[in-house]
């Protein structure tokens, strides 16, 4: 796929939030809080970082992508929407009967998801099996996984963690996206995750902490990763990010973890994210 | 819908003529003297040991995984082989040895184990991951469900040391609810070979069918019923030797005791038939469904009677049409727990021997 610039990435961004409150107001459910955390993460890996082809979705060196915070599927919807992979009407079949577009990533029923999720914290462990067949096949392929920070309370995500520098994965990028809220309360209140760079270094990760809204510094993120190749460590990138990011009256706001607006609301929250102009 | 009659196996009597059990021929010390020839009429396309009533070879379904799968290294590149540090228990170092590259040791971490596994299969790689029965469905169970079998990953998930022929290693380490907590996921195929011979059938079946496989395995020594002639095919129950009185439908090493018992039982002119139930999940429901037309089915299982062998049978024939009920006795574990000793005491003190399948019989048929 061609790469696109930072405008063009910040464009991408800005209509992926806009398909997260379309899809999620339609479905009358889901998360939008952490979908709209995760966009600039998401347009920066599909429309600059990744290797992909929508047009080939088995090519077999592609890059993977795993979204491990399986409940975030609007976001992960809407950037395929986006980038040809599903039509971009389907969007509004999210979470209905028959719908490819379960609540949670089902590979069974849209087999070109790399996993299915939602059970939290086992998305590291598929990425480190990932990264661990490509090294064996000796294919130049990097696997990205996305993680929530409130998911790095499973004991899970340690033990994949520290198989990951074990098996010295230097093609592994995990990605936290560190919006500090989960279900009932903030990280810290519910269940203190940090230090969290300081965990992930102990547990022999390079790692490196950005502001997951500017385009520019996950960029340089991912720079960093692919600078890193070679050192034979996994890298995860810390991306701080705020919960809701884009629509004002949920940024900040732990109730809309799992709560869909209803119309009114999300032509308040498009209005937000495309400017006066948009709806 | 009628219901079939099924009822649970209380304690019996002791025999008045000893067995030639498993229990029996463990505890044997030296050659002894040949059996008299069995009356049984074992079905002659399975092939069969011949030497099944008189001194048979023993070996374990565990060791069958080890030689299987160093076989099956050579013939595909694309089997990978995982352990959550078993490998000398799983006899998956065998493996380890002759494809180093292949073999990864993941550590003490099960969970992490089939989340990798997961991964590799979904980048065209045929993972084994191997540990003991308890890990691999109760510890890990989450992810085989969700991550392996939801998405129909290619991982064989081998699991040993099931049922209370673990033997010393106790309640914890003995796993008697495998199959109630595997049969109940989607997508999952369950095999249940009888012997290292029929463990070697179903490594190589369970690597040529796309899809999730849980394997399940002992690790005591049994007897080899099979041979490598006894042709193997997932899904199809196989009918071992026939009679009309009474049908025992066994899995794992209970179908030497099942065969045994029907032995037995051919000296007091009660002929039974016997049916290796292999595969648990899909069952053969056709050859349960005949064998039911006995009118008296006993299932046979190392594991608790709730949730394995006997509730897959009778899910089979709980829609009976027929007008004469047939009647099910299951012989398994009770529910409880297991604890320490040796195998084949363990087997008499839960009451899954062939004597226990032999009473069972004899008690709907004399009363």
């Amino acid at each position: 796929m061609e790469r696109h610039d930072i405008s063009e990435l910040k464009e991408d961004a800005k209509l992926i939030r806009a398909d997260i409150i379309r899809m999620v107001e339609a479905s009358g459910s889901g998360h939008p809080g952490g979908s709209l955390s995760s966009a600039d993460i998401m347009a920066t890996l599909f429309f600059n970082e990744m290797r992909h082809d929508p047009k080939n979705p088995e090519w077999p060196d592609r890059d993977r992508f795993i979204l491990s915070k399986g409940h975030c599927t609007p976001v992960l919807y809407a950037t395929l929407a986006r980038a040809g992979y599903i039509p971009k009407e389907e969007i509004y079949t999210f979470r209905k009967l028959k719908s490819r577009l379960q609540g949670h990533p089902g590979k069974e029923e849209l087999p070109l998801l790399e996993a299915s999720t939602g059970s939290l914290g086992q998305g590291l462990s598929v990425s480190v099996g990932m990264a661990l067949a490509a090294k064996l096949d000796k294919r130049p392929i990097s696997v990205y996984c996305l993680m929530g920070d409130g998911e790095q309370q499973e004991g899970m995500v340690w033990e994949a963690a520290m198989s990951a520098s074990h098996f010295k994965l230097d093609n592994l990028c995990a990605i936290v996206d560190v919006n500090k809220m989960q279900l009932s309360g903030t990280t810290e209140q519910v269940m203190n995750i940090e230090p969290l760079a300081k965990k992930y270094k102990a547990f022999g990760w390079r790692v490196i902490r950005v502001n997951g809204h500017r385009i520019k510094s996950l960029l340089w993120a991912f720079r960093f990763f692919k600078w890193c190749r070679g050192w034979n460590k996994p890298v995860v990138i810390l991306a701080d990010t705020i919960k809701g990011k884009g629509v004002g009256f949920m940024e900040g706001r732990v109730e809309w973890h799992g709560q869909a607006p209803n119309k009114q609301e999300a032509l308040l929250a498009l209005k937000d994210i495309l400017g006066d102009t948009g709806g | 819908m009628k219901k079939v009659l099924a009822r649970k196996k209380g304690k019996k009597g002791k025999s008045r003529r000893s067995t030639n059990s498993m229990a029996s021929l463990q505890s044997r010390k030296g050659p002894t003297k040949q059996r008299k020839k069995p009356r049984l009429a074992l079905v002659s396309d399975m092939s069969l040991n011949e030497s099944l009533f008189s001194e048979p070879e023993m070996n374990s379904t565990r060791q069958g995984l080890g030689d299987a799968l160093v076989a099956l290294g050579d013939l595909n590149k694309n089997l990978v082989v995982l352990t959550a540090d078993l490998a000398t228990s799983t006899n998956v170092s065998a493996f380890a040895k002759t494809h180093p590259e292949r073999f990864y040791n993941v550590g003490i971490a099960e969970q992490n184990m089939l989340g990798i596994a997961a991964g590799m299969a979904f980048s065209g790689k045929v993972p084994f991951a191997t540990t003991f029965g308890v890990f691999a469905t109760g510890r890990a169970w989450d992810q085989l469900r969700t991550t392996i079998c939801y998405a129909k990953a290619n991982v064989k998930v081998a699991a040993t040391h099931c049922g209370v022929t673990v033997g010393e290693d106790g309640a914890t380490h003995q796993s008697l609810s495998d199959l109630a907590v595997t049969r109940s996921i989607p997508h999952l195929t369950i095999l249940s070979p009888c012997d290292y011979n029929q463990t070697k059938k179903a490594v190589f079946a369970a690597a040529e069918i796309k899809g999730p496989v849980y394997l399940r395995l002992g690790r005591t020594k049994t007897p080899l019923v099979t041979t490598s002639e006894t042709p193997f095919k997932i899904g199809g129950a196989q009918v071992l030797c026939e009679g009309g009185d009474a049908a025992i439908i066994a899995t794992g090493e209970m179908v030497y005791e099942a065969l045994m018992a029907a032995q037995r039982l051919a000296l007091r002119r009660i002929k039974a038939t016997v049916i290796n139930i292999h595969t648990i999940k899909p069952i053969d429901e056709d050859a349960i469904k005949k064998a039911a037309l006995t009118g008296l089915i006993i299932t046979a299982e190392d594991h608790h009677i709730k949730g394995g062998l006997g509730s897959a049978v009778a899910e089979v024939l709980a829609d009976w049409p027929g007008k004469k009920k047939p009647l099910q006795v299951m012989v398994g574990v009770e529910d409880v727990f297991g604890t320490s000793g040796p195998a084949e005491e363990l087997m008499k003190s839960f009451h899954i021997t062939s004597e226990d399948i032999y009473n069972a019989v004899l008690k709907e048929k004399r009363g």
